[in-house]
């Protein structure tokens, strides 16, 4: 029998190699055949999920709910010290210097990362913006947020703070941030479905002790952090319901 | 239990006041004019048991609300009960949430120091394993508009 993992689409291009890195780490140590299937689009992921298809996702906050509620997944671990936070940016020729500045009809350029474009419409509400009222502008990824920007057929982008900071410095020093959401419970987590539910405890153990692992450390690295760290089931529900008071 | 509010905690001129609040509890409050700008990004959260006792804050709501953690804890959340809040207010959101749904308003919200702070507050029912366990409040900055709309309506609805 083979398990299905997969991994939020809005994951950095550059550690894609690093997830088939940790399938196969995982699978040797824990003796389970595990396939990785990567999509491209969360609503085909979403797909997947709904057919139960998944045994193992490494979630993006916003699916957390559905997972958890609707499938009977359980959380196992997050990214040590991971956060996911946005910021809204402007260009730096931009006459704006504050989310209250805007007008209704400001193009809002934004890529399909459900969790960032929540905080964002959250950031942009103090200026009388939401989903009625805005032009939305969506891109593939976060340069091309950047660059809507900086051609001007966006007025504000909202980015994964993360992916921002990655941005070259000669396209940041050409944007101007006008504020970034410092929320800190908001995160990724890597869950598991029902049907590998009797290998909980041992797998998410595993995880746990991964850095120290003579190999593990550096299938860390390859995915960009240090270490796993435990999520309880009340530290999700907790995400979960917090979410929810979000997207109200 | 609250404490009354005490003089030496207020910074600026203040009025005076006494509460009438839940469960026969009344409370001296000393408020001022002075409004403290919600911070920007960051979202003030709470959790409460299903009485309203507070069992949880986060770093954001002990700085704006100017309470030690170990003050909030263990209190009813009318702690932070401005006198320029309509009780119908209040009265909507426990009639909302304790029928399992979520309840969404603008609230001016009254700090240990006398001055106040506006929110845009999402409270919901926390459900676990079927039963409810308590109730999360998490305030987002508001906008502006909304808030001066509110400063027009709420006077009207004392009665
Ligand atoms: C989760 C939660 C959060 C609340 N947050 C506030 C708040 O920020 N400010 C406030 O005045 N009341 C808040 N309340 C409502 C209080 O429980 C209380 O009803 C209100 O302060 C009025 O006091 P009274 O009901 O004793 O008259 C909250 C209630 C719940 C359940």
């Amino acid at each position: 029998m083979s398990y299905m993992f997969t991994v939020s689409p809005d994951f950095t291009p550059d550690h894609i190699s690093g997830w088939y890195i940790f399938n196969t780490w995982l699978q040797k140590h824990t003796g389970i055949g595990i396939h990785l299937e990567m999509y491209d689009h969360f609503l085909s992921q979403r797909e997947a999920i709904q057919a139960d298809k998944i045994d193992l996702i490494y979630a993006n906050p916003f699916d957390a709910a559905m997972l958890v509620r609707e499938k009977g997944f359980l959380p196992l671990v997050k990214a040590q010290g991971a956060a996911d936070e946005a910021l809204i940016a402007v260009s730096g020729e931009s006459q704006t210097n504050d989310v209250t500045d805007l007008t209704p009809g400001t193009r809002v350029a934004y890529t399909d990362d459900p969790d960032v474009r929540l905080m964002g419409m959250i950031m942009l509400e103090p200026g009388d913006l939401d989903a009625t009222n805005i032009v939305p502008v969506v891109a593939d990824n976060y340069v091309l947020v950047a660059k809507h920007l900086l051609k001007g057929d966006a007025d504000v982008g909202i980015f994964l703070a993360e992916a921002y900071d990655g941005l070259s410095s000669m396209i940041k020093k050409q944007l101007k941030v006008l504020v970034r959401s410092q929320i800190s419970v908001i995160h990724h987590a890597l869950m598991i479905g029902p049907k590998l539910q009797d290998r909980r405890d041992e797998i998410q153990q595993l995880l746990i002790n991964m850095e120290s692992d003579e190999k593990g450390g550096g299938v860390l690295k390859s995915l960009g952090f240090e270490a796993w760290q435990r999520v309880d089931d009340e530290e999700m529900e907790f995400m979960i319901d917090l979410m929810d008071t979000l997207n109200t | 239990m609250i404490a009354d509010m005490s003089a030496e905690d207020i910074v600026g001129d203040y009025q005076e006041v006494t509460l009438q609040l839940y469960g026969g509890i009344t409370r001296k409050v000393l408020y001022t004019q002075i409004e403290t700008p919600y911070p920007d990004g960051k979202l003030i959260v709470s959790t409460t048991n299903p009485e309203g006792v507070i069992t949880h804050v986060n770093q954001s709501f002990i700085e704006m609300s100017g309470y030690d953690e170990a003050e909030l804890v263990g209190a009813p959340h009318s702690i932070l009960r401005h006198p320029d809040m309509p009780a119908a207010a209040f009265k909507d959101l426990w009639d909302t949430i304790t029928r399992g749904e979520t309840w969404q308003g603008y609230v001016k919200n009254l700090r240990k120091d006398g001055g106040y702070y506006w929110v845009k507050a999402t409270v919901i029912p926390n459900i676990r394993g079927g039963k409810l366990v308590g109730y999360t409040s998490v305030r987002r900055k508001p906008s502006r508009t909304k808030v001066d709309e509110c400063i027009n309506l709420y006077p009207t609805l004392f009665n």
